[in-house]
């Protein structure tokens, strides 16, 4: 049963594990392109996620055309909204994460956080 | 009439902190100041006035913006906690900035100024946001830009340490609003509502018929951890202290005292009016709460009494008292949710005035952080010595200022919950204890005379009077009044917070 509802559902299985796959990787990597990566994938996963609840098989996407106003014709519009205010706030977070990565690494000339820190406690300002 | 247009004034206040921050981008740092601290006052008086309004109708409102019904349409909901949380996080936020212009003069280049007024207006804006919402998913929006807009508050001086604790913050917090985000699909898919009313409604038929019920607790599940990860409880704390402990001072007061509380406070909506306090209460993630908040509260005092950095210490110190936030949600009744909302209060108002005296204190003594070399400060800096002492008595919680309080209430709290009551008292009293080792060392450090320190180590050491920065004093005086206020007068605030409550379910 568990495993049967698990293959009939493989596309959010799926999206489960890319967010596993992305939260592991902002959580443990040490390079921080390799943790702006593993966010994107993680959020893209939630969006995936999102996209797979709001889709009904065999409809449109919510966009009118022909004059067709049917609610049989399309798909739930409201995911999809939130899918696109999610990318807009993920986009802006990684252009703010990669211009503090920018400016650490002219700084200390090397992408690894662990290093960072080190340097850091030094006191190499 | 009037009643009619002061239901406007929660989205005004919203509207003009949101628009006000890019205005500032194009000011100038004089004039971005004054707007900052005009529209801080503005949203105060706006809040207060919304405050006054519900109290005397006695019942909460939800405001439909643009008057859309509810599937389509956003909501405000609006009720006298919330207005209450507005007008407190304003005066602490307009206390904070004014206490720490000096420094930010000293410190932030003179180009960047007004950038630093985007951030905090773009704050408030996200705080009043989180706290007047009535609709998940723009609760996740917020978050969103309060985290962007903390990170921006805590790099605004840059160095190293600022650049590596904001990178730190930045990657914790991504990883709780992920699991926030997920909280909330889940939510959206098990019951296709966002706003809160309709959610509660559809969970409470959930839980009736029992189906879904695992969905459901890994939904709730996810929403808690992000949110607890975001606002530092005990194992996720590892950004705090470089965060607060580098930071201009303004930041670090703004920090521990308004964007932790503003999470908490989401939180706090999350269990009464979208999941139901009962559901919470009878799952086991409280109990969850109740040990990671004793552990938190333990560790952060053993961490700031080993710490000898004044501003890293009192950091430390945050992580125990947000340790006790958790702990009363642990508690599991309307009682200890009732003392963490006072302990929000309490704590907000004892460390800003502990930051802003602590940046006074490091003037006065060629601006180290060192505890051994604010031998004396105390004697230095006088205004700021008083006011870190009663600060550090109100966290210890000495009656008469307002940790008395709020550890009186965890108590009471704590005393109606048979299973629970031994290990909260206990732990209130080894904390307790804890707070007098740290707090009262420093206390001891700054009022030892300088003898012992010889002479040329006490190069820019300087007196600062009252009259030196007389905005400052003014400030210092604020905060011991609130302080006091909180301490001496809490029956009609703890009245008004548990009507609220009330108003909540």
């Amino acid at each position: 049963m568990g495993v049967g509802n698990l293959f009939a559902n493989y596309q959010e299985a799926i999206a489960m594990i890319m967010f596993a796959i992305g939260f592991s990787n902002l959580l443990l990597q040490k390079n921080l392109i390799k943790k702006i990566i593993g966010f994107n994938i993680m959020d893209s996963s939630v969006y995936l996620f999102l996209a797979l609840k709001g889709y009904i098989a065999g409809h449109q996407a919510a966009i009118v055309v022909d004059g067709v106003q049917s609610v049989d014709a399309y798909i739930n519009p409201i995911p999809s909204g939130l899918v696109l205010t999610g990318i807009v706030v993920s986009v802006s977070v990684t252009a703010l994460m990669l211009s503090l990565t920018i400016r650490l690494y002219s700084r200390y000339h090397t992408l690894d956080l662990d290093q960072i820190t080190t340097e850091v406690k030094k006191g190499g300002f | 009439m009037t009643h009619d247009f002061v239901q406007n004034f929660p989205l005004f206040c919203i509207i003009l902190t949101l628009f006000s921050g890019p205005t500032c981008m194009v000011l100038r740092g004089k004039w971005a100041r004054y707007v900052n601290l005009g529209v801080i006052s503005a949203v105060g008086i706006m809040s207060l006035a919304v405050l006054l309004d519900v109290c005397a109708r006695g019942e909460a409102y939800v405001y439909m913006m643009g008057h859309f019904p509810a599937p389509w349409g956003n909501e405000i909901r609006v009720g006298p906690l919330e207005a209450f949380m507005a007008l407190f996080f304003c005066i602490i936020m307009l206390l904070s900035m004014i206490g720490g212009m000096a420094q930010r003069l000293r410190k932030i280049e003179a180009s960047k100024e007004n950038l630093y007024y985007v951030m905090v207006n773009l704050l408030l804006s996200s705080l009043i946001a989180l706290i007047y919402t009535n609709d998940l998913f723009t609760a996740y929006v917020f978050v969103e830009i309060n985290t962007i807009s903390a990170c921006g508050m805590i790099m605004i001086c840059q160095n190293g340490h600022t650049l590596e604790a904001a990178v730190r913050y930045m990657i914790m917090s991504l990883l709780g609003s992920g699991l926030l985000l997920l909280g909330i699909c889940f939510l959206y898919g098990l019951t296709g509502h966002l706003l809160m009313s309709n959610i509660k409604e559809a969970v409470a038929a959930l839980v009736a018929t029992g189906t879904y019920h695992a969905p459901l607790m890994v939904s709730v599940g996810l929403m808690c951890v992000g949110l607890a990860i975001k606002s530092a409880l005990f194992p996720f704390h590892s950004w705090l202290p470089d965060a607060y402990g580098y930071s201009t001072v303004s930041s670090a007061a703004i920090l521990s005292s308004l964007v932790s509380k503003g999470y908490i406070f989401l939180l706090i909506k999350i269990f009464y009016r979208v999941i139901g306090f009962d559901i919470i209460c009878g799952s086991k993630i409280i109990n969850i709460f109740f040990v990671f908040g004793i552990a938190g509260m333990m560790f952060g005092s053993i961490s700031a009494a080993r710490e000898s950095n004044i501003r890293r210490m009192i950091a430390f110190s945050s992580v125990a008292q947000i340790g006790y936030i958790y702990m009363g949600f642990g508690l599991g009744t309307a009682m200890g949710v009732l003392a963490s909302i006072y302990h929000i209060l309490s704590h907000a108002a004892t460390k800003s005035l502990l930051f802003v005296s602590a940046a006074g204190l490091s003037e006065s003594s060629a601006d180290s952080r060192e505890l051994p070399e604010l031998t004396g400060a105390g004697y230095r800096n006088p205004s700021a010595g008083m006011a870190f002492t009663v600060g550090a008595l109100s966290m210890v919680g000495f009656p008469l200022f307002s940790g008395f309080i709020s550890k009186i209430l965890f108590a009471q709290a704590a005393v109606n919950q048979s299973g629970k009551m031994l290990p909260t008292l206990i732990a209130l009293a080894l904390s307790t204890i804890l707070n007098v080792i740290y707090f009262m060392r420093a206390v001891i450090v700054i009022y030892t005379p300088l003898r012992d320190i010889p002479a040329e180590k006490r190069e820019g050491y300087r007196k600062i009077r009252m009259r030196t920065h007389p905005e400052i004093t003014a400030v210092f005086a604020c905060f011991v009044l609130l302080n006091l206020v909180l301490g001496l007068m809490s029956q009609p605030i703890v009245e008004l917070c548990a009507r609220g409550l009330d108003m909540f379910g």
